[in-house]
């Protein structure tokens, strides 16, 4: 019984590890796809236990944040949307099967590899280090003599997770992360455009006034910038 | 501390105490704001089931408990019963995020993203709204769940993005630690007035409140997502939105009008004044949160008697053109004033020029904004267009005639 009430953290683990890979089976095994991106939201919330379980909680906050809060909002507004109600059954097996779970065996063994002797050795068994950061500070000090000195002190100490991330993407690799962000705002914009489409002519009668007004404004604004 | 003790029986007394207080304040917000609002519409409201209609609190679950519970017969079983029951648990969860009263005994769980994580889960609650009105099989619930999937994931961005500068200022995600810093400088509604209005707007938005209630709009949807919800499935769904309503009110009394304490500039009633009068102090201390949050809750009231409903496209308009970029300025603005006080190296002692600049740069601001709003079109396609001078009968003349 001791050993088992000691070893809570590691049953809560294995329950929501279970879960989430029971559901992430689920999300490719549903016919319908509402139920699929509901288990992949199950996944996602799992995971999000798991990080936070580590010590992440910033990246368990924000993986809940992003992935349910938004992403899968937008999954299920596009299938309800298009509502398809249930897809064909297929095979479950096929002739790839067994390469594929060969493949499947060859990356389980390359991560649990890695994870066990690997790089990561360290990190997995000090989740304060997801904690810490360095910061740069002068401190100004006086001698016993009445002297006043200043010197640049460099300090790594334990913060909360937040400013270990912020630390990390704003200072250490900040030319990176905008590169990176600007790449995901060109992305952006060009889905923009290329979603964009004229209207047909029935389309023109029927839709309402003020959505024609708001198009004639838009070909104005188009107008005088091309200009 | 015994380890079942920790990680199963505490957690699941303080989820208790959250959902007593959450189904106390809704339960007994139902009455007030059905009486506030046949106040401010010159009518009577519930005042027929005890003094004041007061025991319409119980009457109205009762009824809902004995309703017959309708289940469509093309409905997707497992979703629809799931449906109602989803909003609730992110509300109970958050509710228990927040510090109501000088910790440690008043905030309940302190966890250092604490702000972020209220966040998270309460943008999670959408699901029960989507769930349900695609799982009734029917257009209308269907459209309701549209509407409230498109609506929410736009305000979700202007509602994050108007915390951002408080977190700014008071350097922190841990709620405690916010309100600390506004007991010593001044309740970051002034500071952070364009926050603070964006805030409130869009957490008007999250909870489908009545200018927002397009998910629901009675004249067009039926009643929108719950269209086939009956008995107590559909209480849920009204629980849950009077509890969104009681936790953003939480949020917001904690992120702008300095949770529990009164103070100014560290004077007045202070975490450090309430925690050397021991427990009383604590209870002071949550009365005073609790006043402010049932004084914001009156505000939601107020806000739904005044408004009529947006027009779909209207929505997203503000959603996107106003709310937006409005709190992106807000941000910038707000990191250039930190910034400057930084480098001007102003010290705690006259920290209240760089406040006092936010707050009228904000109040100017938001001046602005609504005088273009209320102008309807952004003024530069005005301007583009050839205008000509409108026809003006005087009416001295019309009497003439």
């Amino acid at each position: 019984m001791d050993s088992l009430t000691a070893n809570v953290p590691l049953l809560l683990f294995l329950i929501v590890g279970t879960i989430a890979v029971a559901s992430s089976i689920l999300v490719v095994a549903m016919r319908n796809p509402v139920h699929s991106a509901l288990f992949l939201l199950v996944t996602f919330l799992c995971v999000a236990m798991l990080f936070i379980m580590r010590g992440a909680d910033f990246v368990g906050a924000v993986q809940v944040l992003v992935y349910a809060g938004g992403i899968m909002v937008l999954f299920l507004f596009v299938v309800m949307l298009i509502n398809v109600r249930s897809l064909p059954h297929e095979r479950m097996t096929s002739p790839f099967l067994l390469g594929g779970l060969a493949v499947g065996a060859a990356i389980f063994v390359l991560f649990a590899t890695i994870v066990r002797t690997g790089a990561y050795h360290d990190e997995v068994n000090r989740p304060d280090l997801l904690r810490s950061t360095s910061t740069h500070i002068t401190e100004t000090v006086r001698a016993a003599d009445g002297t006043v000195a200043t010197r640049h002190v460099v300090r790594h100490h334990i913060v909360g997770n937040s400013e270990a991330v912020g630390s990390a993407l704003y200072q250490d690799y900040l030319v990176p992360f905008e590169v990176a962000s600007l790449f995901l705002l060109v992305a952006m914009i060009g889905a923009i455009v290329i979603g964009k489409r004229e209207l047909s002519a029935l389309e023109e009668e029927t839709v309402p006034d003020f959505i024609l007004e708001r198009m004639e404004t838009e070909a104005d604004v188009k107008e005088v910038v091309n200009a | 501390m015994n380890p079942w003790m920790h990680y199963l029986l505490w957690p699941c007394i303080k989820f208790a105490i959250a959902i007593t207080i959450v189904l106390t304040v809704v339960a007994g917000m139902t009455w007030i704001e059905r009486r506030l609002l046949g106040l401010m519409q010159a009518r009577l409201g519930p005042n027929r089931v005890g003094p004041q209609g007061l025991f319409q609190i119980i009457a109205d679950p009762i009824k809902l408990l004995m309703k017959e519970d309708i289940m469509p017969s093309a409905a997707e079983k497992v979703v629809y019963v799931l449906g109602p029951m989803i909003p609730l648990l992110p509300a109970f969860l958050v509710f228990c995020l927040i510090p109501f009263g000088p910790p440690p005994a008043f905030a309940v769980t302190r966890v250092n993203v604490g702000l972020l994580l209220i966040v998270a889960l309460t943008s999670t609650s959408v699901y029960g709204i989507i769930l349900g009105g695609w799982a009734s099989n029917n257009k209308y619930s269907l459209m309701g769940g549209l509407r409230s999937a498109a609506q929410m994931v736009s305000y979700e961005v202007p509602f994050g993005l108007s915390i951002v500068g408080v977190l700014m200022l008071c350097g922190s995600f841990d709620l405690v630690k916010i309100i600390e810093y506004q007991e010593r400088h001044v309740w970051n509604l002034f500071p952070q007035l364009v926050a603070a209005f964006i805030f409130f707007v869009s957490m008007n938005a999250e909870s489908n409140r009545t200018p927002f209630d397009l998910p629901e709009a009675e004249s067009e949807l039926v009643a929108g997502y719950h269209t086939e919800y009956s008995g107590m499935k559909f209480a849920f769904y009204m629980l849950s939105e009077y509890a969104s309503m009681l936790v953003n009110s939480c949020l917001m009394t904690s992120l702008f009008l300095g949770g529990w304490t009164l103070s100014v500039g560290g004077y007045g009633v202070t975490t450090a004044a309430l925690r050397s009068m021991g427990l009383l102090g604590g209870v002071i201390g949550a009365a005073i949160f609790f006043g402010k949050v049932m004084t914001l809750m009156l505000v939601y009231v107020w806000f739904r008697a005044t408004f009529p409903r947006f027009r779909f496209d209207q929505l997203m308009d503000l959603g996107w053109k106003w709310m937006i970029p409005l709190a992106l300025a807000n941000i910038f603005v707000t990191g250039i004033l930190i910034l400057a006080a930084g480098t001007l190296k102003i010290g705690a002692d006259t920290y209240w020029y760089g406040e006092l600049a936010l707050s009228i740069v904000g109040a100017a601001v938001l001046a602005f904004t609504l005088f273009l709003i209320t102008r309807g079109r952004p003024a530069a396609t005005v301007a583009a267009r050839p205008t000509e001078p409108p026809k003006v009968i005087h009416a001295s003349r019309v009497s003439e005639a």
